[in-house]
């Protein structure tokens, strides 16, 4: 066995490792440790996907000395290798990217609880990009809601223990859901290792029993799910949630945690329920009708924001839509488009966020548009990255977000007509919308402001290691290559896909 | 109705589920959302516990070296159980917590008011 | 006409359609959904009560209905399912010989399964760094810190505690050195030793359980234990993936020091629960240790 096949194994480990170690550091050498933590786990990632890509198949690791049925197990392919390197590098992103807020939002002596924090999403994360155990996904993806409520309470002002409050309802909701989901799988194949309750379910459903018990489960966990990444009904904390915690955990929270809950749901699909059984069916196609319900709405309810970071955040909803419609068009080019907007969007939603707190600095702290005007004038890199973030929501060619919408396209002409039509039709009412909501945020930024204004000019901190350039620098980089080169990223997904089931 | 009457432990598990479910989901006040969540959690752990029970036979501990499956319960909703039990107990922790902060800015534990109250502070962020 | 000069207005932020709304009276929900009107009329009308008992009747009718019939489906209570034994068997039959744990249970969370008990433990982690960042008042001028019923000068506790509480102890202690053996580990016998501490520290006040658990103690010994947690299962994890023989024995099943790295890690999640437990407690009835 290679040494490279510990690497999933040690990334779960190492942040866990490092949770518990931050929690006694002072707030700056936590600070280092966890940057140094996560780039080494991007390198792990990086390593397990080269290796994948290379043997052109998956690897399972025992956790234990037992074997398969008996024991957890950790599953790595390209697809889960991916997901994981896409998670660790925004997580480090965001994390330098937001220093400079977290150090005057959160109380000096909190600053290191923040570290463990984000080192325990670190680990949920890692532990649902792996995860071959139902029930492991359980105890991570709690882990996931409970830390991240916590990096959004960290911030005492404003409403965020509000926002806090309901977020948590929404989330605990979706999580009891899913457990019972779980516990009904459990119920009917007997076993809690995906691929066996896979098997379990096949045989089920060739000889007819246990059909009404199985159709609940798939729609149980289905939902759970989506409640807790945000599916339109749902979607109503995410404003309060978003737009209150600091940049950092915005970042974090729209662009991976919810992420993670999509990403499981998608291993579910292939690798527990088959995407082809006629429970899953049904629970894709209604995931379908509310991933388009959510799109148009919240593209709506951003058009009516007039706070910068409420509009960023409704915008995610709209996004969220757009992966359910992937996952609901189904099959391979389905999956791929939803797995595609789903790095997308975890590149280019961060860098907005931290952009957008940037400008609404220089502009004397307010998130009003009305206040933002030229706000690309006083602090000309956040200008340019946010136009370069809004430009790929639009979906401006070269970006993120063209190659994205390209791919919905494909995945909905390959369908039947009346699917394609309406896809086709959200699709562009969608861009349509976004352009209009982006584009204005953009030229209002980059209008010269009319008066001398009585607002204070952007003046660099006296603090000289505020890293936001790098950080704005790698996530255009991702949003370029996956506007650039989509068909790499869109060959190690099919790949990861065909290895996925 | 299949099964019903023989799964009746069953059946009362999820009947408390769903009365914890629409509690979580309905009720404004935050302590009652919570006792709501922990029903609907030991709905699950019910549910789970009386699938593992077999009629006649011993806990899963071993006595006098008897390793004979067919002699003792199933063990891994206990250990389910277990795990999960932990996890709801942290839960209630954090969410209390949260529900003494709420009290300590608004004074007051619905839902309702407090957000009519942030709104006319006009706290948007 | 109208729609683009409307249109202009929107571009230049003259018109506001998302106007806020000063009403002297609560509203609800969302603050941007369009159902705020209706809503706010049905409030003012006092039916909005009765809708929502309504709706949540039907939820709730809707919701357990669908599970009665799920339940329905399922194998029969009390019965052995046969799909369960491929996993079920090979713990009872062999899990005692393999981890060396008389208590099956013990030898599935923390051999078979021990994976998910890791997340488990670090769950609870994550909760009390919650509870820290969520309750904990660094600033010591800050007088609102809550004002609490005293309870140290109660002659009836001071005495019921005064004869329970060795009790207690030696009960909790019992549970978790006997974890691999009886029903009982790290997890139950850390919160009867995390609700001793309590009790003691409302009877006597914390001069008394200072003795036990002070901050410089809670820190150190969570971190202790968890790190010894992570780093003993990793052993188990790497040496178990990779094919490696472990030097750890399992001894004689039924003696107290034999089921392999169970009898430590139960002591250190024992030791790691007491703690949180103790620690939660402080945070909500003092705001600081």
């Amino acid at each position: 066995m290679s040494f490279i096949e510990n690497l999933p194994f040690l990334s779960v480990v190492l942040f866990l490792f490092a949770a518990v170690v931050c929690s006694v550091l002072k707030p700056k050498a936590a600070r280092i440790f966890t940057t140094a933590v996560e780039a080494v786990v991007i390198a792990f990632s990086v390593a397990t996907l080269l290796y994948t890509r290379g043997t052109g198949t998956f690897f399972r690791y025992n956790m234990g000395h037992f074997d398969a049925p008996w024991s957890n197990q950790l599953r790595a392919g390209v697809l889960d290798a991916l997901a994981a390197f896409t998670f660790s590098s925004v997580l480090l992103l965001s994390h330098i990217g937001g220093i400079r807020y977290a150090k005057i939002d959160i109380e000096p002596k909190k600053q290191n609880s923040y570290c463990t924090l984000l080192n325990l999403i670190g680990a949920a994360l890692m532990a649902l990009s792996y995860t071959n155990d139902l029930f492991t996904g359980y105890v991570f993806l709690e882990i996931l809601t409970l830390s991240s409520c916590g990096i959004l309470v960290i911030r005492r002002q404003g409403r965020t223990t509000l926002s806090a409050a309901r977020y948590m309802v929404i989330n605990l909701l979706g999580s009891g859901l899913f457990l019972l989901g779980v516990s009904l799988f459990y119920g009917t194949t007997g076993h809690l290792l995906m691929e066996y309750i896979k098997t379990g379910v096949e045989t089920l459903d060739a000889t007819g029993e246990y059909q009404i018990p199985l159709t609940v489960t798939i729609g149980l966990v289905s939902s759970g799910l989506a409640i807790k990444a945000g599916l339109f009904p749902f979607h109503t904390w995410m404003p309060d949630t978003y737009g209150t915690a600091t940049p950092t955990s915005s970042a974090v929270l729209s662009g991976i945690v919810s992420k993670g809950y999509i990403f499981l749901l998608i291993k579910i699909m292939y690798r527990v329920a088959g995407t082809g059984t006629v429970a899953m069916t049904a629970a894709r196609h209604i995931l379908y009708v509310f991933g388009m319900a959510g799109i148009i709405m919240g593209s709506f309810w951003a058009i009516k924001s007039k706070y910068l970071n409420r509009m960023i955040a409704y915008s995610s909803a709209a996004q969220i839509g757009y992966i359910f419609v992937g996952i609901g068009l189904g099959g391979e080019a389905g999956f791929r488009a939803a797995m595609f907007q789903l790095i997308a969007h975890a590149f280019t939603k961060p860098l907005l966020f931290l952009a957008g707190a940037r400008l609404s600095e220089s502009s004397g702290d307010s998130l009003l548009f009305s206040d933002l005007q030229g706000a690309a004038h006083r602090n000309r890199a956040a200008g340019a990255a946010f136009a370069v973030g809004a430009f790929s929501m639009v979906g401006i060619p070269t970006l993120a977000g063209f190659s994205t919408k390209l791919y919905f396209a494909v995945a909905a002409i390959e369908h039947g007509t009346l699917v394609d039509f309406a896809t086709l039709g959200v699709l562009a009412v969608s861009t349509l919308l976004n352009a209009l909501y982006f584009m204005r945020t953009v030229i209002r930024i980059y209008t010269p402001s009319p008066a001398p204004t009585p607002l204070p000019t952007f003046e660099p901190s006296p603090d000289k290691s505020d890293p936001g350039l790098v950080c704005a620098v790698g996530f255009a980089a991702g949003i370029l290559f996956l506007g650039l080169f989509p068909g790499t990223v869109s060959s190690l997904i099919i790949s990861g896909l065909s290895m996925f089931g | 109705m299949g099964n019903l009457l023989y799964n009746y432990e069953e059946a009362t598990a999820l009947i408390l589920f769903s009365i914890g479910f629409v509690t979580l989901l309905f009720h404004r006040n935050m302590i009652r959302k919570l006792i709501g969540m922990n029903i609907m959690d030991s709905g699950i752990y019910l549910f789970l516990a009386s699938m593992g029970y077999i009629y006649d036979r011993r806990a899963p501990i071993v006595e006098g070296g008897d390793t004979n499956p067919v002699n003792y319960i199933n063990p891994v909703p206990a250990s389910l159980v277990l795990t999960g039990i932990v996890v709801s107990v942290s839960v209630t922790a954090v969410m209390l917590s949260l529900a003494v902060r709420l009290y300590e800015r608004y004074h007051t534990l619905n839902l309702d008011e407090i957000y009519a109250m942030s709104r006319r502070r006009a706290e948007h962020r | 006409m109208k729609l683009k000069d409307d249109f202009k207005k929107w571009l230049s932020y003259d018109l506001d359609l998302d106007e806020e709304p000063t009403m002297p009276e609560p509203i609800e929900f969302d603050d941007e959904a369009p159902e705020i009107t209706i809503w706010h009329r049905l409030r003012q009308q006092g039916a909005h009560r009765k809708l929502y008992y309504v709706v949540a009747v039907i939820c709730s009718a809707v919701l357990a209905f669908t599970l009665i019939l799920t339940v329905s489906g399922m194998p029969r209570y009390g019965e052995d399912a046969e799909f369960m034994d491929t996993v079920t068997y090979e713990y009872l039959a062999h899990g005692m010989e393999y981890t060396g744990a008389v208590n099956i249970v013990s030898g599935i969370i923390l051999e078979y399964r021990a994976f998910d008990t890791l997340g488990e433990s670090f769950v609870l982690f994550c909760a009390v760094t919650c509870v820290l960042v969520l309750l904990r008042l660094d600033d010591e001028a800050d007088s609102s810190a809550p004002s609490y019923h005293d309870l140290t000068h109660d002659i009836v506790l001071r005495r019921t505690a005064r004869a329970i509480i060795p009790l207690i102890f030696v009960f909790g202690i019992y549970v978790l050195l006997n974890g691999h053996l009886s029903p009982g580990g790290g997890f139950s016998g850390g919160a009867v030793l995390g609700a001793g501490i309590i009790l003691l520290s409302s009877a006597y006040g914390e001069e008394a359980s200072g003795k036990f658990v002070t901050e410089r103690t809670f820190r150190i010994v969570t971190t202790s234990a968890l790190l010894f947690y992570c780093v003993g299962k990793s052993y188990t994890f790497y040496t178990g993936a990779n094919g490696i023989e472990t030097f750890i024995g399992n001894g004689r099943p039924g003696d107290i020091l034999s089921a392999g790295l169970i009898l430590p890690l139960n002591v250190a999640v024992g030791l790691v629960v007491a703690c949180t437990m103790y620690g939660i407690y402080r945070m909500f009835k003092e705001r600081r240790f």
